[in-house]
């Protein structure tokens, strides 16, 4: 495995685990169809949110978040809709989350999570 | 998640507004929007401030930033607001003390390293903030000393973002860097030419000092190289120092059209000669989105030289007789209106036809009567009107230019002093009237009770009058030559000489 899957594999599971505390509850993880891949679909009382995690090891080339672009957020958003039509569930409330993890190598990795981006 | 504000002057015309700067931090992906009409060099604003942030070791936040410009109804212009946003980003993120930048206002476009550059306009702009009661102005180190001929207000020159975040409170060490300085630092105008260089046209010479001692518009007609443009040329240098406000005014157009001023105002009165090619909007002022000054504006408090004035276009000689009436230009938009000053002195050149040789003497015109009388007919009755001095300029001769080498001929710098004090015996006289210069007083008070002349004085004129050589219009300019003749020859009130002599300036184009 490349050392960036590695990083983002890393990521993931920081997040995950951060959703975990935070109250939420993981539903898929990496859930993929012909038009990409979710990395968490997790719930917490009626919404269930679509969470993008972005990971950098350093901050030299700008924060995760500015990796975020609009066509990004667009098929995330049909991602959403799929994933909703081939679990068949209409949950009354749907969200997209990002959540950026800056992870120096051998340093404690920094979580920042941003709800409800559109 | 975090707001704060800070200030800054938007310009329209020589009057600018104060702008509140306002951002806001929301908890969304990065991204920053500008609001508030911004034109498009303002709209990429955005660009320059994330970069030079980050070139300066204080870089935004990379949550959404939302700027505001407010009053958002009111159009802006132009990349002065760079430091003012990058401040109020700032201290949204309470990088820099929001209390600290609320209080002063900024000014200042932002390089992409973090340096600041200087921006026009700075003199008007930082008189505007001074006036609405603000004490503490931010600009950057290439304009600070600009910033300083405005009294009672604190000036802060900074040479980079990071300067300036330091001085707001930011943790930082600062860094030392190449200032950028403004780069026509030039206060001190070109030498003016001297009256002495001219030889024979001892009449236009009397006229241009005639012209300079009351504030008369000039129209010089006569063939290619008689001189029009010589003579025009010297009559800024005989026009006395620039008074206080004037000077102000003068500086404050310099320094909006994007003319550097260095640290010193301009005390000389200002020359502008426009080419006969310039539009209506070079003129009276104008231009796509921001309005700025045209030539007329530029020569306020100075003189506007309009060589081979025939060869303008109509609507752009006519576009004159508003600011020659009322001393001011509005400029009217869909979104605004922008007023600038235009109190200049016209001085107007022709030639008789468009071969130039008409009443030359020593060639024959070869143009056919009608195109003679169109080519001055260019020139509109309604602006003709409003000038006092018409004076025909001849060639100068083999016997002139012997003459002349062994006179002594009056320089500038001694007309000057005749010029000044010959103002100063107007406004003497006028001390109870509005007027100041006799150009500007109206025919009626002449020819009223208080300075009414004697009727043997005018005799010669009444009897122009008479004959209809003259029209009334016409009889009042020559009695406000006459008034300034005696003026200038130290005389209380004008004799039958000086009606003549007048009546001679006014009337020498036709004869």
């Amino acid at each position: 495995m490349a050392r960036k899957d590695e990083l983002g594999k890393l990521g993931e599971e920081q997040a995950a685990r951060f959703l975990q505390g935070a109250g939420y509850t993981i539903l898929t993880r990496n859930w993929r169809c012909a038009e990409g891949e979710i990395d968490l679909v997790v719930q917490r009382g009626v919404a269930v949110v679509f969470v993008e995690v972005k990971t950098r090891s350093s901050l030299s080339f700008g924060h995760p978040f500015e990796a975020i672009t609009v066509t990004k957020l667009a098929r995330m958003r049909r991602l959403a809709a799929a994933w909703c039509v081939q679990a068949e569930r209409w949950p009354r409330q749907i969200r997209l989350d990002v959540i950026a993890v800056i992870a120096p190598t051998g340093r404690e990795p920094v979580i920042e999570h941003l709800r409800g981006v559109f | 998640m975090g707001i704060a504000r800070t200030h800054a002057v938007a310009m329209l015309g020589l009057t600018g507004a104060l702008v509140e700067v306002e951002a806001d931090i929301s908890a969304q992906l990065p991204g920053m929007i500008l609001i508030g009409l911004p034109d498009a060099a303002l709209a990429q604003a955005t660009q320059r401030v994330r970069a030079a942030a980050a070139n300066s070791g204080c870089p935004l936040t990379v949550h959404r930033l939302t700027i505001n410009l407010s009053p958002a109804a009111l159009p802006k212009h132009g990349a002065g607001f760079d430091l003012a946003i990058a401040l109020a980003c700032l201290a949204a993120d309470s990088t820099v003390a929001p209390g600290s930048v609320e209080q002063v206002v900024h000014f200042g476009e932002l390089a992409l390293d973090g340096r600041l550059r200087p921006i026009p306009g700075i003199l008007p702009g930082v008189m505007t903030a001074a006036r609405l009661g603000h004490t503490t102005v931010m600009v950057p180190i290439g304009n600070e000393a600009e910033a300083r001929l405005v009294p009672d207000i604190r000036v802060i020159g900074v040479a980079s973002l990071r300067d300036a975040a330091i001085w707001h409170g930011a943790a930082l060490a600062p860094i030392p860097v190449e200032p950028i300085l403004a780069t026509a630092l030039s206060g001190s105008p070109a030498a003016e030419p001297d009256l002495a260089d001219v030889i024979g046209n001892d009449d236009a010479i009397l006229a241009l000092q005639i012209a300079a001692a009351g504030g008369h518009h000039v129209f010089l007609l006569g063939p290619p190289g008689a001189g029009k443009t010589m003579l025009a040329a010297r009559l800024p240098g005989l026009l006395p120092d620039l008074d206080p406000a004037s000077s102000l005014e003068v500086s404050s157009l310099r320094s909006l059209s994007g003319l550097g001023l260095g640290g010193t105002l301009i005390t000389r009165p200002p020359w502008e000669a426009p080419h006969h090619t310039a539009t209506a909007a070079a003129m009276v002022g104008g231009g796509n989105g921001q309005i700025r000054p045209g030539a007329a504006s530029q020569a306020s408090h100075g003189v506007l030289f309009l060589d081979e004035a025939p060869e303008f276009a109509s609507p752009v000689l006519d576009a004159l007789r508003q600011p020659l009436e009322s001393g001011w230009i509005s400029i009217h938009r869909a979104n605004a209106v922008a007023h600038f000053p235009a109190r200049f002195q016209l001085v107007m050149a022709a030639n008789p036809c468009p071969c130039g040789q008409y009443g030359a003497g020593d060639l024959s015109c070869t143009c056919p009567p009608n195109a003679r009388r169109r080519y001055l007919a260019r020139i509109s009755g309604p602006l003709l009107d409003r000038i006092d001095i018409q004076l025909n300029v001849k060639r100068i001769t083999t016997a002139q230019l012997r003459l002349a080498a062994g006179t002594q001929r009056v320089t500038s710098h001694r007309a000057r002093q005749l010029v000044v004090a010959a103002r100063a015996a107007a406004a003497e006289r006028l001390g109870s009237t509005p007027w100041t210069l006799n150009s500007q007083v109206p025919g009626p008070w002449l020819r009223g009770a208080a300075v009414r002349l004697a009727p043997r004085t005018t005799a010669g004129l009444d009897r122009a009058l008479e004959r209809g050589g003259i029209t009334m219009r016409g009889y009042d300019r020559v009695l406000r030559i006459a008034w300034t003749l005696a003026d200038y020859d130290g005389l209380s009130i004008p004799g039958p000489d000086e009606v003549g002599q007048a009546l001679f300036l006014r009337k020498g184009m036709t004869s």
